[in-house]
Parts: C-alpha cells; structure tokens; sequence
C-alpha cells in the first residue's frame, strides 16, 4: 500500500489515479508552468506573459495578480518564494515564470525552476524590445506543437549563466518528450541568439519546400512573439544540489547485452560458453579403419580430429 | 572518345547532385550539435556583429534561422521513417541533454504485511500451473477401474489414497470420508475445538437438462396428468405396512404401561381405544385389498401372547 505524503488519503479509485499522478515516478509529466503577475506590471509585461501562456498551452497555468498571503508581505510586487512553493504543490508545477515591472527594473520577467516544490534555479531577464503576437499578422501554428529549439551564439557554450538559461530555456519549452514525430508537424521553430548580453528570441513558422532530393527546404516565416532580452539577475543552484536533480532511478538505465563484442570491421562476435567436453569419448566422423582395436593396435588407431577448446569457443 | 565522354558523364552527374542538393547545403564553420530526441539544435559559431550591425536585425537574424533550421531538419530526416495510420513519422531517439527532473526519483514502497510476513515464514509465491485434462491418462484410468469392477477389486474414492501434493480440499475431503465411516455414520465422532462442520455434505440433487429428450419430456409430463387424473387415492403398499405396524408397536407399549399404572379407571378409554384402533386398521386393510392379510394376522399373534 502506497503512502500518500500524509493528509490527503484516497477513498476512491479516481482520487488514488489522480494522487499516482502527481506522486514521483520512473518517467515523468510533462513540466507544468505558472505564469503570474506582480502587483505592478505595465502593459508590455502583461502582454508578453500572455503570449508565453499562449505557447506554451496547455501545460500552462497563467494566474492573476496574487498577493503573498503565507508572509505578511503585502507588497505583492516583490517576488516572493513562499507563493512559488504553495501554488506549485497546487497545480504540480515545476516551472514558474513572474512579471513585474517597477523603475528600477522595468519589465522584468523571472524564469524559474522548481525540484521537489523548492527552487532550483531562477534567472532575471529584462524585456528591452517587445512585438507581441497580435502585432504580427500572420497564420499561427496550432496550439501545443512541438516546437524546435535553436539556439545560437558562442555565449551559450563559454559563459556558465547562459549555459544554465540554455538548459532552463530548453526545459521551458520543449513541450512533451515524445518517441516519433510527424514529419509534416514539424512547424513551429524558436530561435534564441546570444550576442553582446543581449538575447534575441524569434519565434517562427517552418514551410518545408520541395528541394530536389528527400529532405525539404526550410523557408521561415516570423509569426510568435519577438523578445529582446537583457540578462540581469541569477540565482542558480548549488553545484550538488543540481546534481541531486539529475540523479536517474537505476531502473531507467538501458541493459546491456553480455558477451558480444564488435570488431573494428563491423563484425559482430558473440562468446559461448560450454561445458567440459571428454576428448576421449568425442564422437567424429565414422571412419572404419580408425575404429578401436582390442590389442596393440588400439593405440595407434585412436586419432583425436579438430581441435576444440575445452571451454570457450569463438563463434562468428 | 568513349573514355571523355564517361568523364563527362561522370562530372556531369555530380553536378546535378551538386544542384539538388545546393537547395539544402548550409556552410557553417563549426558544425552544430543536435539533441534530435528534444528537437534541438546547438550552434556555437562566432556571429559577425559587424554583420549584425550593418544589416538589418530582423533579417539578420531570420537568415540565421533560416541556416540552422535547415540543417536541423535535414539531421532529423537522417533518422529512420514509418508510417502510421496513412501518416509519414520519424522516430526519434533518446533525448541527450540531461535536465534536471521534476521530483526525486520514486522510493521502494515499504512491504506489505502480507509480505513481510511470508518473508518471516519464508514461503514463496507458488504459481498454479495450468494442469489440463490428459486424454490419454484419461483412457488409462477408465480400463484400470474396469478391471477393478470386473475383478471386484474394492478402489477408493478420488483424493483418498496419499500422493505426493495433496491439496487443502483433497485432504479435507479425506478426513471427512474417514469420520463418516464408522458404524453411526460420523454422528459420534469427536470434533477438533475449532474445526467446523462440513459443508456441500448434503445429496447432490441432479436435474434433467432444460432442452433434451423431447419423447422423455413428453411421456413424463402424460404420466403426471395421468395421475393428477385418477381417482384412487395413490398408495405406497410398503408405506402403509410399516406405518400400521408402528402405530400396533406403540399402541401396545402405552396399553401395557397404562395396565400396569392405573388398574380400574382407564379399562373403558383402553377398550374403546383398543377398538378405534381395531377399528381403522380393518378399514385401511380393506381399502387395501391386498393388504387384509397381514394387518389381521399380526392381530391375532397379538393377542395370544398379551393373555
């Protein structure tokens, strides 16, 4: 029997599918975010937080204004943790984005993190330049396709905070882990380029063109939203407990196949393992002449063909 | 001659790959990493600012889409395709960049009570093993039990005679045949403090099929008309013998006993008993017809021995 971490026990078999659910597993959901609203926010972070709802639906919850009720904080434009920790147990959400906008950060939007409902990772990035869905007037993808990530720029690869970004930014909006795509799905692309600590996110739509051979042509064209970020804050998480977040349950890592082995040609071996064989008694071709002899002759009649191994043979 | 013209062939043909394949081709310095199974694609190549700053952004940058796009998707259509429900789909591998997970991975669940208790006993989970009726064996068992019968050899039931696995109904079976065959009939027998009493003990009762002889069906259902039809009152000879002897038993014990008590005051009642009695076997006896003979000749051997 299963423990429910403590208050809520199922009574029915719905309540215990749904509790199974959220309980941890082997493979996991599909991240939830929480999408909210400082107490103070401008016009342009309100739009742009409603357009990143509108990406990343439906595994997104976007939330109005929530003032901390836990803390006596009652300046609900200050960030604060506490909200984070309730409403992910809430909706079993592990990734959160805030706006707020004040003077002396204006449009700000917070991407963050969450392992085992406490934070993980949280980075600050300002929106200097924004164009929002409605402004750019052309056909949208449908909602909750799987979007392809590009992401462009030496900064990505040398500078540890953008390298964090990268894997929160993937984590964000890599949508659900699927074995097989559509080929002809493939249409929503999200470019993000790291240059002078700027970050340039593009959000387009694929056409896949006829090119001579198989693989098509790529012709984009811009619909989503168009963010100019600037880095600023971070609050990354401690080396080991980054670590702590990676660690897979042994049961996920793939079998390995014993005893075959592959050449360097390609070939492929494999090993048999045999029991003792007794050479006196081994059975080969009958051959009339070399049958045992009762008398001197029995010794020279009695030859062993092929040489086998007692234990191991090589088998191709 | 002919060796130019292969030449030409040749030279030709890869300028035609050339052409095809001029749609799809990107330069880049640096190859991009891919991580098909999230669909993402790493390009760590140096971006010209310069560049950058003469052109236009947007273009810039949709240019630049454009190129890793393209060289994303034609690593994607390097994985292998099928088709499924008249829809072309690529099969993606594992994802390779590791991301941290949601929650802690799942701990062992604590063992049952069950569990821990067949570990402290040390029994092990026994699987029932499909036994199917051999028809073989089947044939086997039938010629043995015809000899037996032919031979009049005594065979005892099913599950009596001790085998190797005897299961909890065989040997419950077992036990109950032992207590019930001793002289009472298992009535007498001692039972253990707890044990209860056998159930399914009782006369399996056996019913015709619903849909089956229909000239059977037929002769029945006339017979029981006939009956109902009749009518002379049914009467079972042996029956009515047996009863009639019972109640001359008991009229004779409670005669004897009421002499022996109370001498004077109950002669009349006796007599008038006596002759109610007499009075109704020789009716019954009668009716009978058959009958008249042994009612009155029980009578008679009666009442020479009570005088």
């Amino acid at each position: 029997m299963k423990q429910y971490g403590g208050v809520i026990k199922p009574k029915t078999k719905r309540a215990k599918r749904f509790l199974d659910n959220r309980a941890p597993k082997l493979t996991e959901n599909i991240k939830n975010a929480m999408i909210m609203k400082g107490g103070n926010t401008s016009m342009t972070v309100t739009q742009a937080l409603k357009d990143i709802y509108a990406l990343k639906k439906p595994s997104a919850v976007l939330y109005k204004n929530t003032p901390c009720r836990l803390c006596k904080n009652s300046q609900s434009s200050v960030f604060c943790l506490c909200l984070q920790e309730f409403f992910s147990k809430k909706t079993d959400s592990s990734l959160f984005l805030f706006g707020s906008h004040n003077k002396k950060r204006p449009n700000n939007l917070i991407f963050g993190r969450l392992f085992d409902f406490h934070v993980l990772d949280m980075i600050e990035l300002g929106i200097e330049k924004y164009i929002s869905l409605s402004d750019i007037k052309s056909s949208k993808c449908p909602e909750g396709t799987k979007p392809m990530l590009v992401f462009a720029g030496e900064a990505f690869d040398h500078e540890n905070d953008h390298k964090r970004l990268k894997s929160l930014l993937t984590d964000f909006f890599r949508g659900p882990v699927v074995p097989s795509v559509r080929l002809a799905g493939l249409e929503h692309v999200l470019h993000f380029t790291a240059l002078e600590g700027k970050i340039y996110m593009r959000s387009y739509r694929s056409l896949l063109k006829k090119s001579g051979c198989r693989t098509p042509r790529i012709e984009l064209e811009e619909i989503g939203p168009s963010f100019d970020f600037i880095l600023r804050r971070t609050h990354l998480a401690s080396d080991d407990l980054y670590k702590t977040a990676h660690r897979q349950p042994k049961a996920l890592k793939p079998k390995k196949k014993k005893n075959i082995s592959h050449d360097t040609f390609g070939t492929k071996f494999g090993r048999l393992h045999m029991q003792k064989q007794d050479l006196a008694k081994l059975q080969t071709r009958k051959m009339k002449g070399l049958r045992k002899r009762r008398g001197p002759a029995a010794a020279a009649a009695a030859v062993v063909e092929g040489e086998t191994s007692p234990k191991t043979t090589e088998v191709e | 001659m002919a060796a130019c013209s292969i030449e030409d062939v040749l030279a030709k043909a890869e300028q035609d790959e050339a052409e095809k394949l001029k749609s799809i081709t990107v330069q880049k310095e640096l190859d991009l990493e891919f991580d098909i199974g999230n669909l993402v694609a790493y390009d760590k190549n140096r971006i010209d600012i310069r560049q950058f700053r003469e052109q236009k952004k947007e273009d810039f940058l949709r240019s630049l889409a454009r190129d890793n796009t393209q060289l994303l998707v034609n690593e994607i259509w390097k994985h292998p395709t099928e088709r499924v429900e008249e829809v072309i789909v690529v099969k993606l591998p594992e994802p390779t960049t590791p991301l941290p997970r949601e929650k802690p991975p799942p701990k062992p669940r604590p063992p049952t009570k069950w569990e821990e208790f067949a570990k402290l006993k040390g029994i092990q989970k026994k699987k029932k093993t499909n036994l199917v009726w051999d028809d073989v064996a089947k044939n086997e068992l039938h010629r043995l039990r015809n000899i037996a019968r032919a031979q009049k050899i005594k065979v005892p039931g099913v599950g009596l005679t001790p085998t190797a696995q005897q299961s909890k109904t065989d040997l419950a079976r077992a036990v109950n045949v032992a207590k019930s065959s001793t002289a009472s009939a298992g009535k007498f027998q001692d039972r253990l403090p707890k044990e209860k009493a056998p159930r399914n003990t009782g006369k399996k009762r056996k019913f015709q099929p619903v849909i089956g002889n229909f000239s059977n069906e037929k002769q029945r259902q006339l017979d029981l008309l006939k009956v109902m039809d009749s009518k002379k009152p049914r009467l079972d000879v042996n029956k009515a013998v047996n009863k009639q002897m019972r109640e001359d038993d008991r009229e004779e014990s409670a005669a004897k006993f009421k002499k022996g008590g109370k001498k004077g005051r109950k002669g009349g009642n006796f007599s008038g008993k006596g002759k109610g009695g007499g009075g109704k076997g020789k009716g019954k006896g009668r009716a009978g017809g058959k009958g008249q003979g042994p009612p009155s000749g029980k009578k008679g051997a009666g009442k020479p021995g009570k005088h």
